[in-house]
């Protein structure tokens, strides 16, 4: 967690633990201190504070925005469009909805903007989604140029930008911008969730006010206090952070080919968020490696099949047509060294090598 | 045509069981692998691409065929 989230956490506690809706002295505290985090944190994102919700996740973000923008539109069409890469939110959004339509990626994650235009144009089309840059990859998305299509389309586009916001400026042109307070250093259990005006937006769920949206139950007013501290903190650091992570993002991707024999880098390598690497090595069991890693002390993530609960490969990686097997992603953060990264990568050659050994290659 | 019985084994075994076949096949000899591992239909077109060899299709689900090119 970022520093400036927890002493915000900290500080609000007392004072934001009424309910921001009642209207006894307590509950105006507790709504100030709501009404500041939305003000503050709908300026970084350079939004109108009412065009803003907070939800309870990024997740719960990702449902609202995207049934919500359905139903918002339901009178034009039903068709929802999406990469193939969305993070599984969108994916089960887009399941429970039952009609939509996918658009596939590059060998480096890079939305087919081609077919992107001719699935938009379509007839029937209420909605489209796409992510900022891929959460497993690292690819960033033409998301400026996706969205003039949709402009030209008449159908309004929903950025997940759980990935960007907080670390870089997102492209404009959307009409719904999700994102997820936990991915900038704030605390979890904050979803944002910002509909433009002119974005008709319909709640998906039972509740009194069904055209603007705002979650059920009372807000956790100091998470979202430090939700929006700490993205202005990010945001701030935001520049210099990706100048850091990105020189040691390099040095992991040249390093990793030249020490490691069979091994992919995957994704895009300029076109790329600079704190994530996503490499799989040909021959090694996923789940073995991360294991072997954590022993070692770093917590790194995996899109093989072995590690996920549906014993299913990552559909990123699926969708991209690179090898699942053996797949790592580090994920850097303002508190990785680059000490940190080179004991990482002085480890990495004889893990894979002595698991590669014991499966007999 | 060469046939390799990986079913009920979890990748990466069936693409290190092909690896081994293919090192002892000749150049245009196919290796038929039959892997019901969710993740072969991936991971065996993502092996041919990375080593130069040929993926020859998936004549069925479950079944993938790799010609030897080099």
């Amino acid at each position: 967690m970022h520093p400036v989230a927890r002493e915000a956490l900290l500080a609000s506690l007392e004072d934001g633990w009424a309910d921001p809706d009642r209207l006894y002295a307590s509950g105006r505290r507790a709504r100030r201190l709501l009404e500041a985090a939305q003000a503050a944190t709908a300026e970084v994102l350079g939004v109108r504070p009412d065009e803003l919700s907070f939800w309870p996740s990024g997740t719960a973000a990702l449902h609202a925005g995207v049934l919500g923008g359905l139903a918002g539109r339901s009178s034009k069409g039903r068709t929802l469009v999406h990469s193939a890469i969305e993070h599984s939110a969108v994916l089960h959004a887009a399941a429970h909805h039952g009609d939509a339509v996918e658009v596939g990626v590059d060998l480096l994650g890079r939305l087919d903007l081609d077919a992107w235009a001719t699935r938009v144009k379509a007839p029937g089309v209420a909605l489209a989604a796409l992510i900022s840059a891929s959460h497993e990859v690292g690819t960033v998305q033409p998301v400026a140029a996706a969205a003039e299509l949709c402009a030209e389309a008449g159908v309004p586009l929903l950025v997940d930008g759980a990935q960007t916001v907080g670390r870089a400026p997102v492209p404009r042109g959307w009409g719904l911008l999700t994102a997820s307070a936990r991915k900038w250093g704030g605390p979890a259990g904050v979803g944002l969730l910002v509909v433009r005006k002119g974005v008709r937006w319909r709640s998906p769920y039972p509740g009194d006010d069904l055209y603007r949206p705002r979650p059920q139950g009372a807000a956790d007013v100091p998470a979202i206090v430090a939700a929006a501290a700490s993205l202005r903190a990010a945001a701030d650091e935001a520049a210099t952070e990706a100048v850091r992570l990105s020189a040691l993002v390099d040095r992991i991707r040249e390093t990793v080919t030249r020490t490691v024999p069979d091994v992919e880098v995957v994704g895009d390598p300029v076109e790329r968020l600079p704190h994530l690497v996503t490499f799989s090595c040909l021959y090694v069991d996923g789940e073995a490696l991360l294991h072997a890693l954590d022993r070692e002390g770093f917590a790194v993530s995996s899109g093989s099949s072995c590690t996920a609960s549906t014993l299913r490969p990552s559909h990123v990686l699926e969708a991209m047509g690179v090898l699942s097997h053996g797949n790592v992603r580090v994920s850097l953060h303002r508190g990785t060294t680059s000490d940190d990264v080179d004991r990482f990568l002085a480890v990495l050659p004889r893990l894979v090598e002595r698991i590669r050994a014991e499966a007999g290659m | 045509m060469i046939e390799i019985d990986c079913r009920g084994q979890r990748c990466p075994l069936p693409v290190i069981a092909l690896a081994r076949r293919m090192a002892e096949a000749e150049v245009g000899d196919v290796v038929r692998v039959l892997a019901d591992d969710p993740a072969a239909a991936n991971d065996i077109p993502a092996w041919c691409r990375l080593k130069g060899q040929e993926f020859a299709g998936s004549p069925d689900a479950s079944v993938f065929d790799v010609r030897k090119i080099t």
